[in-house]
């Protein structure tokens, strides 16, 4: 396994198996290791654990045996309501808080933390211009008012709004249609360009995988089948990786 | 519906105090229920393995019909009792299971993705709870508190049967004595608060349902300290309207007769004492007299012999009436109460039938109506019928046969179902007012089957001690009132409408031997 990072490590799972109360094992010996910076896409079918790869980063989830680092501590070690507060989390299914207007939404974690509301006033907007939602016409609407685009971006603003080192993010584009998808991608290279977070991203979508990550992870049977720049993945005779490579429809521009 | 109206007026003080009490009772008890019902349901969301059995309870606690909950209640110190008291417990308890449950569906049904993002984001279990969940709960939980209310508003009519007033007396008054006058009177205007409630939350259930933004924006914080405030203060409402100090406690059962007797005693005890009495009329049935006097809750009313010698003290059926009078007077004393002389009049079970029937007939006794009834029909209220001295007794010792067998109804409609020619013969009390209203002929007992049933006022026997000069004034009632004359006074209430502190100016007006020149 070739872990193509020269900077300091962010996130590392050493021998981390993870078992589904009462269900099947899902992790089994899983190793891996985020650079700082970097924007890992991991790519596996559905129920072969990517979501769980991420609840394990912040401690939704603890393993069955090995152990699971965030800045080099131990998820174990670390107070877990610090810790999330340093992970921004980017949910499939959003997950925006129904009752709150979007302002309020993106304020949530600020509020927590006892931020002054002018400060947060002032983050709010900042995030919303960020995500290219004019504050003014948005701050005070709520999440059912939005399209669902209008409204992913507003779970990345929330996902930012402390900035935090580390960004996990669920198939965040996956109920998309594939213009907004496209348009969402292009969006999130600009952000990742202004904030510099090292990002875990989970996709089924190898394209999706190719277009956001600078770094490529494909899971099977519990494991890292592959991890590398997306160049090499290309080229892999990994048959796991070829199979979700011989599943793309055509292979478009690669970035980086 | 015009005299619903005029009934209104006459008695707009009563009313109004009355409706108020019945306000004051429901929003106390839902406010009590909300205070433990939604944190025993955010617990039952929190602990399901716990949690289910609590709602289990609350289930339970619902199907028990409420009087068997007072008859448990009234004997319990601190909570039991007369009054709002024992009301709001059975009230609050009732109110509970709405509660409790639409707080645990409401946080069930939250989309487990916002839980997620909430955690994810570092909130602490607390925060969730007050930032996301319950905001997201409330409308559900205000549904709770609608269903609750709506009910509650039905329910508290029954704090009526245990001397707690509210609209629930009007409503049992009229159907102890078939005025639906009084029935409409009580009944109106509960269905009208409970359409009002109705409405009120359920305008409030939509504007908080989240992502709306009304004009006004019921949240929930405020929401419950306004509606803790408004039960808290309902609450020493009832508690200070209720205080009765010194004052011994008069109390009755919930029929007319009853409540002129309650009244009767107390203007006795005014008129030729110094002491202070507190009026609890209305008490629903004799097991909530007997206990509340247990407790000591209750110092005094007027029970039957025949009454207390088989369901209070559960001996055997006696015919002689002195008999009888000897056993539940040496029963009372062991009990810690003094029986006081009987009051003359004999309500005993009678046999009815239409007055221009006697007439054309010439019918008097019992006996003399044998030939006729294998052409009558009877109809007979429930526990008459199933009585040892009951129609079982009595169709063996007078030989009785009807066309058919008699017809279980209720006693009140009973009377009237008589009038209207629908059955031929029926049981009644001696002293009923419909007996005169409808023109009935009460038939003589002439092998004198029916037990004794003497009213007589019952004290407990350590206020009667306290209060030495209570003996020689009850003295003076021995024997003064026959059955004609009480049929009389339930005539003046049931048909004529009148109060009962006016029924009792008259009875003391008719008898001034009983107090003399003192009378004004």
């Amino acid at each position: 396994m070739s872990t193509a990072s020269s900077s300091k490590s962010a996130i590392a799972f050493d021998g981390v198996s993870y078992r589904h109360p009462d269900g099947p094992l899902v992790l089994d010996d899983f190793s891996l290791e985020i650079g700082e910076g970097e924007t890992l896409a991991l790519v596996g079918r559905s129920g072969m654990g990517k979501t769980t790869i991420l609840k394990l980063i912040n401690r939704l989830l603890l393993p069955n045996a090995g152990v699971v680092r965030v800045e080099g501590r131990a998820t174990t070690d670390w107070d877990p309501i610090k810790l999330r507060r340093r992970i921004g989390y980017v949910l499939q299914e959003v997950g925006l808080f129904p009752h709150m207007t979007i302002g309020r939404n993106v304020a949530v974690v600020p509020h927590l933390e006892n931020w002054t509301q002018t400060h947060i006033r002032k983050r709010v907007d900042e995030l919303l211009d960020l995500v290219g939602l004019e504050p003014a016409t948005y701050r005070n609407r709520y999440p059912r008012e939005l399209s669902g685009g209008q409204r992913q971006r507003v779970g990345v603003a929330r996902a930012l709004a402390v900035d935090p080192p580390i960004l996990l993010m669920d198939e965040p584009f996956g109920a998309l249609d594939p213009l907004t998808r496209a348009e969402m991608h292009r969006e999130f290279h600009r952000i990742q360009s202004q904030v510099r977070k090292t990002i875990v991203c989970v996709t089924h979508d190898m394209g999706e995988a190719f277009a956001l990550g600078s770094l490529l992870g494909v899971l099977a049977k519990g494991k890292l089948a592959a991890i590398a720049r997306p160049a090499e993945i290309v080229t892999s005779d990994d048959p796991e990786v070829k199979i979700f490579l011989d599943a793309m429809p055509a292979i478009r521009g690669i970035t980086n | 519906m015009m005299r619903v109206i005029e009934f209104w007026i006459n008695n707009s003080d009563k009313f109004t105090a009355e409706i108020l009490r019945h306000l004051a009772l429901v929003v106390a008890s839902v406010g009590f229920a909300v205070l433990i019902g939604v944190p025993s349901g955010i617990f039952a969301y929190r602990y399901p393995r716990l949690g289910s059995p609590l709602i289990g309870i609350a289930n339970i606690v619902q199907t028990i019909p409420s009087m068997a909950m007072f008859g448990f209640l009234i004997p319990l110190p601190f909570i039991g009792g007369l009054g709002a008291k024992a009301a709001l417990v059975v009230l609050i308890l009732y109110g509970l299971l709405p509660v409790m449950r639409t707080t645990v569906s409401g946080l069930k049904s939250i989309d487990p993705s916002i839980r997620e993002a909430g955690m994810a984001m570092g909130m602490t279990s607390p925060q969730l709870l007050s930032q996301v969940e319950m905001p997201l709960a409330f409308p559900a939980i205000l549904a709770g508190i609608r269903v609750a209310t709506v009910v509650g508003v039905g329910t508290a009519t029954i704090a009526g049967l245990i001397g707690a007033g509210g609209l629930g007396e009007f409503i049992y008054r009229g159907l102890q004595s078939v005025n639906p006058t009084l029935i409409l009177a009580g009944s109106i205007p509960a269905a009208l608060l409970a359409l009002i409630a109705d409405f009120a939350l359920g305008w409030m259930e939509r504007a908080a349902a989240p992502g709306r933004t009304p004009r006004l924006k019921p949240r929930a914080g405020p929401v419950m300290i306004i509606g803790l405030i408004a039960s808290v203060l309902a609450v020493a409402g009832l508690v200070i309207s209720e205080r009765t100090g010194d004052r011994i406690v008069i109390g009755s059962k919930g029929f007319t007769e009853q409540i002129t007797l309650g009244e009767m005693m107390a203007q006795l005890i005014e008129r030729g004492t110094s002491l202070k009495v507190a009026r609890k009329f209305n008490l629903g049935d004799t097991i909530v007299c007997e206990s509340a006097m247990r407790a000591g809750g209750l110092d005094l009313y007027v029970e039957y012999t025949g009454t207390a010698l088989t369901e209070i003290f559960k001996l055997p059926v006696k015919l002689n009436i002195d008999e009888v009078t000897a056993q539940v007077a040496a029963a009372y004393a062991a009990s810690g109460r003094t029986m006081l002389d009987p009051l003359g009049f004999n309500n005993t079970f009678v046999i009815l039938i239409r007055g221009e029937e006697t007439k054309t007939l010439n019918l008097r006794t019992i006996s003399e109506i044998v030939p006729y009834a294998p052409n009558w029909r009877a109809g007979f209220g429930a526990a008459f019928l199933d009585r040892e001295d009951g129609y079982r007794g009595l169709k063996t010792v007078y030989g009785l046969q009807f066309i058919e067998s008699p017809r279980a109804m209720d006693v009140s409609l009973t009377y009237l179902a008589l009038a209207e020619k629908r059955v031929d013969l029926i049981s009644g009390d001696t002293t009923n007012g419909l007996i005169a209203k409808l023109d009935l002929f009460p038939l003589e007992d002439d092998r004198h089957y029916f037990p004794p049933y003497l009213a007589v006022p019952v004290i407990r026997t350590e206020v009667l001690e306290r209060h030495p000069q209570l003996r020689p004034l009850f003295a003076r009632l021995s024997g003064i009132i026959t059955n004609e004359e009480m049929r009389h006074m339930n005539y003046q209430a049931d048909v004529e409408q009148k109060p009962a502190p006016v029924i009792v100016n008259e009875f003391f007006s008719r008898h001034p031997e009983i107090f003399g020149k003192e009378k004004e």
